[in-house]
């Protein structure tokens, strides 16, 4: 085990929900915190448009990162997990879930499935442990952290489905430093890709085979919360926080797109803080009722999203928004 | 032990302890910072992002911001005051379209604080919750239109162990709602309302009925308040918790055109009087035990709806006000001449619950209501406010004839006074003049259950005082062990009793509350009678009217029943 820790910190190993925070340190804060029972949490939560690789994940590797969950339960000492399901996946993938928690309780291992309303709060971990805890599914005050008292107060460790399925290559020497991309074009999902973690945009969409035709531009790291890249930047950038790529068409229209960002922020506000939730409701509404962009309202709003809310759900909002700005539009 | 550290405040070095937020020690030191979700009894919630505060990293929100040594926080830059001015007019939209239906605060803090900022409050919009107007009995009134999901309310009901209210719906319809736990019911204790910084959660108001009855011509319309008012009612006005303004209030009571003013202590010796006797003859008799004191309608409430099987333990007396509006409209009436029926008694309690209480049928007598309204502390100083008397600046007046108390009747108004009140009148019958003793500091205090071991009669009393349901869900459970752990057992639905009351000066902290105590006690400290059965007028009533009716008309004057209740019964 302290093999595998001592690799897992040399090969660099990243969370892979979004916030690539290093996997050793979380293994290593749960390890040392103290507590009489300690959990793992496996998120499959894939809350935002554009993200789908965590249910290509489970459908085509499932003993992969359950290998990874176990891996991750025998390090923090605890035969105790949870795994997230969004509703919808679970009911998809159901029987060969229950097989596979079926044979890591043979070994002793419990795994409960938690089967989440699905919402994009659900990726925001403390909001997660509140969900699990049957209480009101919104962001806890940090800190103290999961790592120090998670779920019922115990130190939790909280992975992505892809961080499993990663820390169970570093195991088995199969890491070789690729990620999986969701690709999709204006919501439609195009596939999966397993490809180097360094390879620009451009690359990733070339190997894939999916470079449209027609002028475009991108949005990465997730549909709602990504930031937004024109087509000559895609050959430079490369795919930060969750692994996707969602190519829009050059004349796609900014006010929809806009409305589209805007509705969905509005709709998976979970209602705590005031800029999050009355900014994205008021985002939207002020951008229906409007012929032009209002440009100067919609960013002070955003400006004040970003600065004061409570969890980095509600920030996010001004990276799409900036960055289309900027790198689209040309405005300043 | 807290580490001090100093730390700086607009250039300004201030000293505070480790663990302390940022936000927290400017309150102290009264520096405005504006702030809608925190309370220091109370989880740091940091929803409201008001109370904004920018280091030399970023904009962060003081209440979760911990002082270190050498921290710099700027409260005032156009940067801060630009975001909270922000964050205000979104959460603020659309509130004063709830202004007429709220009639509450004046002056109204929301309001107060949107001209502050010049805040424009139409600039942003809110989707109505399509929730209902919420009426606890006649107590509590909740509009989730008007709440901005700051989660106090469900918080402090929680930690007083009702957990009625929660949160729902989402983003920006998020709103306060009942659970919909059936085995869950509301205490109308009205902590809610003393924790809503918004006025979305307020006491149902009487104002107007009593300004109504002040009008009428024929009516005789007295006024009395509680014990806890006093000490409780100056601050606000400017005056430090705990100040006893008892003459202060007599006088704007007369102000404001009540034509006598008496005094609930008055009905609290006389509860005092026959609770005790109820406890001695009890002790006589070898039980049953315990018993339970009862004018605290919150708890009766709640052992009505949770604790049943315990109503046969709660004291038969009916609590002060109830028994006093029945002693003027009888006694008093026929001593003065004055035909009952005009007679309109107006409460001031620090409660909601007693606004409930009082419309209860089976205090009834002839079809008459002891009590006709009940205001709280907060609508008697909105009443003030309205003719624009200030209570700090008035002289000091004696109210009339029935307002004369013992000091035990002033410390009915704190945790643990009514136990006490009524074992010093018990101790006193029990031992009579060998009795010297007159305090029992033991049931004193800010504890949420006391407990002690009392002689009297020559026997050990086994006594408990607690305050909040969650405190005596502990004592309930240990009854279930041990159903005659205790002899007598005091329970108030508040924290530290009626001075935390629901109805009560906002804000009301456990710092508050504390010096509210201390003010009562200092009033029967330098009370001359301090025993509630030596108050004359008290026994006036008990041994020469009471004594003179029938057995019936006793049982309808002085005691009440209980019953199990069903959920909004």
């Amino acid at each position: 085990m302290n093999d595998l820790f001592s690799w897992i910190k040399e090969e660099g190993l990243v969370g892979r929900g979004g916030a690539c925070y290093p996997v050793w340190k979380k293994w290593e804060a749960v390890r040392q915190a103290s507590g009489a029972k300690k959990y793992v949490i496996c998120n499959a939560s894939e809350g935002e448009p554009g993200v789908f690789k965590d249910a290509h994940l489970l459908e085509m590797f499932p003993e992969k990162v359950f290998e990874g969950l176990r891996l991750a339960m025998e390090f923090v000492e605890t035969k105790e997990a949870f795994f997230n399901f969004n509703r919808s996946l679970y009911e998809r993938l159901s029987s060969k879930m229950e097989y596979v928690s079926r044979q890591m309780r043979k070994q002793g291992y419990a795994i409960t499935f938690f089967k989440e309303t699905p919402s994009y709060i659900g990726g925001e971990e403390t909001a997660l442990l509140n969900a699990i805890e049957g209480k009101r599914v919104e962001p806890r005050l940090k800190p103290p952290y999961p790592s120090q008292a998670g779920l019922f107060g115990c130190p939790t460790l909280i992975h992505n489905v892809e961080t499993l399925f990663d820390i169970a290559c570093v195991a088995d020497n199969t890491f070789t430093h690729e990620r999986f991309y969701s690709i999709s074009e204006n919501e439609k999902p195009l596939g999966v890709h397993h490809l180097p973690d360094d390879w620009t945009i451009r690359q990733v969409l070339e190997e894939a085979e999916c470079v449209p035709s027609y002028d475009f531009f991108v949005q990465v790291g997730g549909s709602a919360s990504g930031p937004v890249f024109g087509s000559d930047q895609a050959e430079t950038e490369h795919v930060s926080g969750a692994g996707s790529i969602e190519m829009y068409p050059l004349t796609t229209d900014p006010k929809e797109l806009l409305q589209h960002w805007f509705d969905f922020y509005a709709r998976e506000s979970c209602g705590k803080c005031t800029p999050c939730k009355m900014g994205s409701y008021n985002l939207a509404q002020l951008l229906k009722a409007s012929q032009e962009i209002p440009w100067q309202e919609i960013m002070e709003i955003v400006d004040t999203m970003e600065a004061t809310s409570f969890c980095a759900l509600g920030s996010s909002i001004a990276t799409p928004i900036k960055t289309y700005r900027r790198n689209i539009l040309g405005l300043g | 032990m807290q580490r001090g550290i100093s730390f700086l405040m607009d250039g300004k070095r201030y000293e505070a302890l480790e663990g302390q937020s940022v936000l927290q020690v400017a309150l102290d030191h009264h520096i405005n910072i504006p702030h809608f979700c925190f309370h220091e009894d109370l989880p740091v919630g940091a929803h409201c992002r008001l109370c904004l505060v920018e280091t030399k990293e970023k904009v962060v929100p003081s209440c979760t911001l911990k002082v270190t040594q050498d921290l710099e926080v700027l409260t005032q830059t156009p940067r801060v005051i630009a975001l909270r001015k922000k964050n205000l007019a979104l959460l603020c939209a659309g509130h004063t379209e709830r202004c007429p239906r709220c009639r509450q605060k004046e002056p109204c803090p929301v309001l107060r604080i949107l001209q502050a900022y010049e805040v424009d409050v139409e600039q942003y919009t809110r989707p109505k919750t399509g929730s209902p107007f919420l009426r606890l009995a006649t107590a509590v009134e909740i509009d989730p239109d008007c709440c901005i999901g700051c989660n106090k309310c469900v918080e402090m009901c929680q930690k007083v162990g009702v957990g009625f209210l929660t949160l729902e719906g989402q983003g920006a319809s998020t709103h306060v709602a009942c659970t919909p736990n059936e085995k869950i019911d509301c205490l109308y204790c009205g902590q809610c309302t003393a924790h809503c910084p918004v006025g979305a959660a307020r006491e149902q108001s009487a104002i107007k009925e009593v300004e109504a009855a002040l009008e009428d011509q024929d009516k005789m319309v007295i006024a009395q308040m509680a014990p806890s008012i006093r000490c409780s009612i100056g601050e606000a006005f400017g005056e430090v918790p705990g100040k006893d303004m008892t003459g202060e209030c007599y006088t704007a009571l007369r102000l404001l055109g009540f034509d006598r003013v008496f005094d609930v202590n008055f009905g609290a010796d006389l509860t005092t009087w026959v609770e005790a006797h109820e406890l001695v003859e009890r002790i006589n008799q070898g039980g049953p035990f315990p018993l339970f004191t009862a004018c605290c309608p919150g708890w009766v409430k709640c052992a009505e709806f949770y604790y049943p099987k315990w109503l046969p333990h709660l004291t038969a007396a009916r609590s002060p006000h109830m028994l006093a509006g029945a002693a003027y409209k009888t006694w008093w009436a026929k001593k003065e001449g004055v035909d009952p029926q005009k007679i309109v008694v107006v409460s001031i309690m620090p409660c909601t619950s007693k606004k409930y209480e009082a419309c209860q049928e089976k205090f009834l007598i002839d079809g008459w209501k002891p009590v006709d309204h009940v205001l709280t502390t907060r609508e008697f100083v909105r009443m003030l406010r309205a003719r624009s008397i200030d209570l700090s600046l008035l002289k000091k007046s004696e109210g009339d004839s029935l307002s004369h108390h013992s000091g035990a009747a002033a410390i009915y108004g704190a945790s643990g006074g009514v136990m006490e009140s009524a074992l010093r009148t018990a101790a006193w019958i029990l031992d009579g003049t060998h009795m010297e003793r007159v305090t029992f500091e033991e049931v004193r205090g800010m504890k949420g259950i006391k407990k002690a071991h009392v002689q009297m009669g020559g026997k050990t009393l086994r006594v408990a005082v607690c305050a909040t349901k969650t405190n005596a869900d502990f004592l309930l459970q240990e009854l279930e062990k041990d159903p005659e752990a205790y002899h007598y057992i005091e329970v108030m639905a508040c924290p530290g009793g009626c001075v935390g009351g629901g109805g009560q000066p906002i804000p009301t902290t456990d710092r508050i509350i504390a010096k509210r105590i201390a003010g009562l006690y200092g009033i029967d400290d330098d009370a001359t009678i301090r025993r509630a059965h030596e108050n004359p007028l008290a026994k006036e009533f008990m041994e020469q009217y009471i004594s003179s009716l029938s057995a019936e008309r006793q049982q309808q004057l002085l005691y009440t029943r209980y019953q199990p209740r069903q959920r909004f019964e």
